[in-house]
């Protein structure tokens, strides 16, 4: 093989790359171009055809939405925020409370404790979702946000990224330096270790947080008031009702307002965000 | 919890009982809400518990009968049949594509510029709330929607396609929105694998003249094994879940004919309809199948992963 033809397959192979990756490029975006060119054009212009040419509506748009009484989407974004919000907190600091335990103390139930965890984690939720509601029924919480925001405490798969982090950042050394020092195991945890693998924590909560807001299977059986719900059953309930008397402007609008706040986070937060993809479940 | 610590020689005793507070708050909200729901769930599955009207029948017990109603009554079979379906329909393309761009991202020889932003690009629709996404090619692909506009205006198609009436589209649809959704994840996930193979043996293979095909089918993949294997059998679990797309595309119906209503959206029927009983029966045999599965994932992710924790 002559070094001319290896060079000139390396540039034809380098070129059908990029073009590859513009193309997959290119359908991840186009979408999310439509959906937002579409949110700022008036009902009439959206039916007459699809064009790229951004509108003038997005005010109009905005504010028949949230002026709409059948959805109330102000208070789903409310509702979905704090919901989220208390989720993933609870989710990462006992996540990392309970791998923590592991970790740092070898008592006698350690490796059944981290077993059973682990095998759990294999568990789909769904499977129990019959049991979980009935109990719910039973327990006066059905239409309330404590079922979707308490259970984030034991979260099987937070709790192993987490340990696998410890394991490879956390030394002995410092908390026995800091027990000399007469800290309290409690004190310990939350003024050292935490801080310590504050980064992981981050990750971990914002994951925490994108799955809590996405969630869509257990709050469409657990809420059914109106004032209750979350973004998901809003798009769940735009789906349902009739398709065709909705202002096609406003459809766009509401799923903008679902997608485009965590686009921005995404973004914002990307090269972070895409480094803890692999944390855990690939040592690279 | 201000108990003074004790002496020096009970020290190792004393700190250890500490573990129990630590692992606490997981164990006894994860008994409440997961575990007893489980259970709870296997006993309902015994019971004939169901609504007609306002009028509550059961629970009373029936033993297997809602078993054998599961397989008898309901479509059970072809159920299963379009989750895996649609999963397969999916995956393959999806390991195809993230299998090649791992490989193009990685290669030293081609040095592919703006990593970052391609990376942030096709990871981007992972992170996107599925069921706003599949509203979106709802709206997108209706009759009256945008892409219809446009293959009718470029002269593809002289009238609009009926995607949601077609059982091939609206299965094409789901299995796109799946490969969206996922290929990035799976391309970041093969590409940190590959990096972590030593480059000398890549290297060791160029020296001895082995082409771009050999060195991928003789190294690359061979040594990238155990994450392959990881990212097949979390995506058939992942896949076996499957709900949110196909609910939203189809309004819950899973039509045109039910030919993609999945395991997850017919348990999901069962339960807003309050029908405990068959909702029992399709839980504990998804928790099966699952079950059967995961426990050859966790044993070979653990074996990677212990693999890994030795060479590290």
């Amino acid at each position: 093989m002559s070094q001319a033809t290896s060079r000139t397959e390396l540039i034809s192979k380098t070129a059908l790359t990029y073009i590859l990756l513009v193309i997959l490029s290119m359908l991840c975006i186009f979408p999310f171009v439509i959906l937002i060119i579409n949110s700022t054009r008036f009902h009439s212009e959206i039916q007459k055809g699809f064009s790229l040419a951004i509108g003038s509506a997005f005010g109009q748009n905005w504010t028949k939405l949230l002026s709409d009484k059948n959805i109330p989407i102000v208070r789903a974004l409310l509702n979905s925020v704090f919901i989220s919000t208390c989720a993933s907190v609870l989710t990462v600091y006992f996540s990392s409370m309970t791998a923590y335990g592991i970790y740092m103390y070898k008592f006698k139930f350690r490796d059944v404790a981290s077993n059973f965890i682990m095998i759990v984690m294999m568990v789909p939720t769904q499977v129990s979702t019959l049991g979980f509601i009935r109990l719910m029924q039973q327990m006066g919480l059905m239409n309330s946000f404590i079922p979707l925001i308490i259970p984030a405490i034991a979260a099987p798969v937070v709790f192993f990224f987490l340990l696998q982090y410890m394991r490879s950042i956390l030394p002995f050394d410092i908390v026995e330096a800091a027990r000399i020092d007469g800290s309290n195991e409690f004190y310990t945890f939350n003024r050292i270790v935490v801080p310590i693998l504050s980064p992981a924590i981050a990750v971990q909560a914002i994951f925490a947080f994108v799955a809590n807001w996405n969630n869509f299977f257990l709050p469409l059986l657990i809420l059914n008031s109106k004032e209750k719900w979350t973004i998901p059953i809003i798009i769940a309930q735009l789906r349902s009702a009739d398709y065709l008397k909705f202002d096609m402007g406003q459809v766009y609008m509401t799923i903008c307002i679902a997608i485009v706040p965590l686009l921005i986070i995404y973004l914002l937060l990307s090269r972070f965000i895409i480094s803890g993809v692999t944390m855990g479940s690939v040592k690279g | 919890m201000s108990r003074p610590i004790a002496a020096k020689k009970r020290k190792t005793v004393e700190y250890t009982r500490w573990g129990y507070f630590f692992i606490a708050p997981f164990f006894i909200i994860y008994t409440v809400f997961a575990l007893i729901p489980l259970i709870s769930t296997f006993y309902n599955s015994f019971f004939e518990t169901y609504r007609i009207g306002l009028s509550q029948v059961g629970p009373n017990f029936v033993g297997i009968q809602n078993f054998i109603s599961v397989f008898t009554e309901s479509k059970i079979y072809i159920y299963a049949w379009n989750t895996v379906l649609l999963w397969v329909l999916n995956f393959i393309p999806q390991i195809a594509v993230s299998l090649l761009l791992a490989v193009l991202f990685t290669s030293s020889s081609m040095n592919i510029k703006g990593q970052q932003f391609f990376k942030t690009v096709i990871y981007m629709p992972n992170l996107i709330m599925a069921s706003a996404f599949s509203m979106l090619f709802f709206a997108l692909f209706s009759d009256g929607g945008p892409v219809n506009s446009m293959i009718v205006n470029a002269g593809l198609v002289s009238e609009p396609i009926r995607f949601g009436s077609s059982v091939g589209w609206t299965r094409a649809l789901i299995c796109i929105m799946n490969f969206m959704m996922w290929f990035g994840n799976t391309t970041i996930l093969l590409m940190a694998g590959i990096m972590g193979i030593d480059n000398s043996l890549f290297e060791a293979a160029r020296i001895d003249g082995a082409g771009t095909g050999k060195v991928f089918f003789r190294i690359t993949m061979p040594l990238l094994k155990p994450i392959f294997v990881f990212v097949f059998i979390t995506s058939l679990i992942g896949g076996l879940q499957m709900f949110d797309v196909p609910q939203i595309l189809t309004n819950g119906s899973g039509n045109p004919d039910r030919t993609s209503m999945t395991l997850i959206m017919f348990l999901n029927k069962h339960l807003a309809s309050r029908n405990y009983g068959m909702a029992g029966a399709v839980s504990v045999l998804i928790f099966f199948v699952t079950g059967a599965l995961s426990l050859v994932a966790y044993r070979v992710t653990m074996r990677g992963y212990r693999d890994s924790g030795a060479t590290n």
